[in-house]
């Protein structure tokens, strides 16, 4: 897994609330069996029509907005557990997203794929919302040692909450399956002796 | 003070735990399928690492199979790819698997519950959100990633944050008409998409006390569509009646041995809750969602709300829906009958008590598939498969089918869909297809009439 530490970057607004992971990557795309290629069709049935044709209207595709941090809405990633959605993501380039509000299993699969999601206050993700809606060029900083989320060069700063593990893992680069192993000992003991 | 369910499974199942971190909490089964552990075996294999308890796993193939000439080799050549490899994962690491066609064969959360595996008062996870499904039977039971696979592949644990608890009861007698469908649908509408996010919910009362074992793994299905990790309900001899004899169920005296354990796991009197709802049965009518969530439902006799903001509206427009206006007589093309939420004997019991005698009206295409291929044998054994016949149904062959559309079972843009299944996101079931979710019996009532109706009107 890739390390993160701080992130200066300009940042998409996705405002539209309930953003489910069959809309992040649908279902059709879930045929490969690797990780690779799920960026391409990140948001497909927003970003193209029926037809294959481009909607313009779709945020993503209005090239004034760019970045690697996606601001979305309240309750970002519900539906289903597909970890293809937290690579769809990443694939296409994001390694931080902001909402008000994650669903459980979409938060989980970001921080295993180093992509962060920043949990901000609903005033704040409204300001950033609007801020770079009105100005693309909007520079956010995401600092993971201090955990706090800013605009550049403003005094616009909230600092959001990550379990302290998840924290080290994602600075140094860890994941899960490291520290089970070394655990190994442990587990087969509890399984000699479990009570139910 | 007193433990709740959750607790006492909880607790039994803590290996170890990080200071100021997670737990790492035992796995006692691992169900997996075609689509999310392809991913984890490659990456265990690239690092080297063994499949720690290959005989705690149970491998299915539903999510990417057809529903019909299952016999045949699959014509697209990606899910042929994708099945292929399970079978070739599961050979290599010495893992069950009932692949297509097998007669255990089915969608994981239908197969494993009626073939005994899953049992109170274990964990149970899948890469499947709907693994909530398992808590019927007073199992923590839920839904994980890949990466979360790899992890349970390589150690049979997983790093996990105890969820808080919430607790659900509805108490009182269910309507003429009402369905266990009806009753999770309902919770959802009031409570919303993410009241459950970060809590572990416990449906309690004498609604679920009375509910066969079918109806709460439907209502515990759908737990994950108000945020919650996962559902349970306390196991009772409803739930052991229903265990015993199966296929992989304990047997005579371990039977009995667990039973006495499984006994002991119900919530204390003294348990407390975080977060506690309590709601009326007879409130309950039969439920339809207008929207793109499964928060977004009413009560068939109700109008669909005048909210305005974006995301409601984005909602409606989607559904070509209008604010103030009821969903009675809405003419529907499509319906289907299935998923894990709605595709056991008891569902297709449902739809064909209300079919018999009756025809499938002429503009609804609807497809009934069975959740296992033990149910389509019950199914057939049972007289149903006639009844559809003479009716003008054709039932199909088990898999997750329409419920996710990833395999040709596709509702056609723009169409909409009556859908026993749990999710009427946009493009669930097919690009530009409205999902309206309901219960088996208006789904049926639905083919019937090719358009929706009260089902109370003609049950009273
Ligand atoms: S039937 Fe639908 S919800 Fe259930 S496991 Fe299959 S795809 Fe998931």
């Amino acid at each position: 897994m890739e390390k993160f530490t701080t992130l200066t970057s300009t940042a998409i607004p996705l405002n539209i609330e309930n953003v489910d992971t069959d809309q992040i990557i649908p279902a059709r795309f879930l045929k490969a069996t690797d990780r690779e290629g799920f960026g391409k069709n990140v948001f497909r049935d927003w970003r193209f029509d029926k037809t294959g044709n481009i909607n313009d209207d779709f945020i993503l595709n209005q090239t004034e907005y760019n970045g690697s941090i996606l601001v979305a809405g309240d309750n970002f990633g519900c539906g289903s557990s597909r970890e293809h959605a937290a690579w769809a993501l990443t694939g296409y380039g994001f390694k931080v997203i902001v909402s008000s509000f994650f669903a459980d299993i979409f938060k989980g699969n970001a921080l295993n794929n180093g992509l962060l999601p920043v949990q901000v206050s609903a005033d704040f993700l409204k300001v950033l919302l609007s801020t770079i809606k009105e100005n693309p060029s909007t520079l956010l900083v995401v600092n993971l040692e201090a955990q706090t989320i800013s605009i550049k060069d403003s005094s616009f700063k909230e600092s959001f909450e990550i379990d302290a593990y998840k924290k080290t893992c994602m600075i140094n680069g860890y994941d899960d399956i490291d520290y089970l192993l070394s655990k190994k000992d442990i587990i087969e003991a509890f399984e000699k002796q479990k009570t139910y | 003070m007193g433990k709740t369910l959750f607790d006492k499974v909880w607790d039994a199942h803590v290996v170890d735990a990080i200071e100021n971190g997670p737990q790492v909490l035992y796995i006692d089964k691992h169900l997996i399928h075609e689509v999310t552990s392809p991913q984890a075996f490659n990456e265990l294999k690239e690092r080297n690492i063994p499949v720690f308890r290959p005989d705690q796993i149970v491998a299915t193939a539903d999510h990417n199979t057809p529903t019909q000439n299952q016999h045949l080799p699959i014509q697209d050549a990606l899910s042929r790819n994708q099945l292929e490899q399970l079978s070739q994962n599961c050979k290599e690491n010495n893992i069950t698997l009932y692949e297509l066609g097998h007669k255990y064969n089915g969608i994981v959360h239908v197969m494993a519950p009626e073939l005994g595996i899953t049992r109170p008062g274990m964990t149970i996870v899948c890469g499947d959100s709907h693994t909530s499904t398992h808590g019927a039977f007073g199992a923590i039971a839920f839904g994980i990633g890949t990466s979360q696979v790899a992890q349970v592949f390589a150690s049979q644990c997983l790093l996990l944050t105890k969820p808080k608890s919430l607790r659900v009861s509805v108490n009182g007698k269910l309507r003429n008409g009402v369905l266990a469908k009806d009753v999770i649908l309902y919770i959802i509408s009031k409570l919303g998409t993410n009241s459950g996010t970060g809590y572990f919910c416990e449906y309690a009362g004498d609604v679920f006390e009375n509910m066969s074992m079918e109806g709460r793994m439907t209502v515990c299905n759908m737990s994950i569509e108000m945020g919650a990790r996962g559902g349970m309900i306390a196991p009772d001899d409803i739930t052991f009646d229903y265990i015993k004899g199966r296929e992989f169920a304990p047997k005579d005296d371990e039977f009995d041995k667990k039973v006495e354990y499984w006994k002991t796991l119900p919530s204390d009197k003294d348990a407390t809750f975080d977060k506690e709802y309590f709601f009326d049965a007879e409130d309950i009518e039969p439920m339809v969602t207008y929207g793109t969530n499964p928060g977004m439902g009413i009560k068939i006799s109700q109008h669909i709300p005048e909210t305005s903001d974006a995301s409601f509206e984005k909602s409606l427009d989607y559904m070509n829906f209008k604010k103030g206006e009821s969903l009675i007589n809405k003419p529907i093309n499509f319906v289907f009958i299935g998923s894990c939420t709605n595709s056991r004997i008891e569902d297709f019991r449902v739809a064909a008590n209300y079919i018999k005698g009756k025809q499938k009206a002429a503009n609804v295409t609807a497809w009934l598939v069975p959740g296992s291929k033990q149910v389509e044998t019950q199914i057939i054994e049972e007289g149903l498969k006639d009844i559809f016949d003479d009716a003008g149904f054709e039932l199909r062959q088990p898999g997750c089918s329409a419920c996710l559309a990833m395999n040709d079972d596709k509702i056609p843009q723009g169409e909409y869909c009556v859908s026993t299944s749990n999710r009427n996101f946009e493009g669930r079931q097919g690009q530009g297809a409205r999902t309206i979710l309901a219960s088996p019996l208006m789904a049926a009532a639905t083919a019937v009439e090719g358009k929706i109706i009260d089902i109370t009107k003609q049950l009273n």
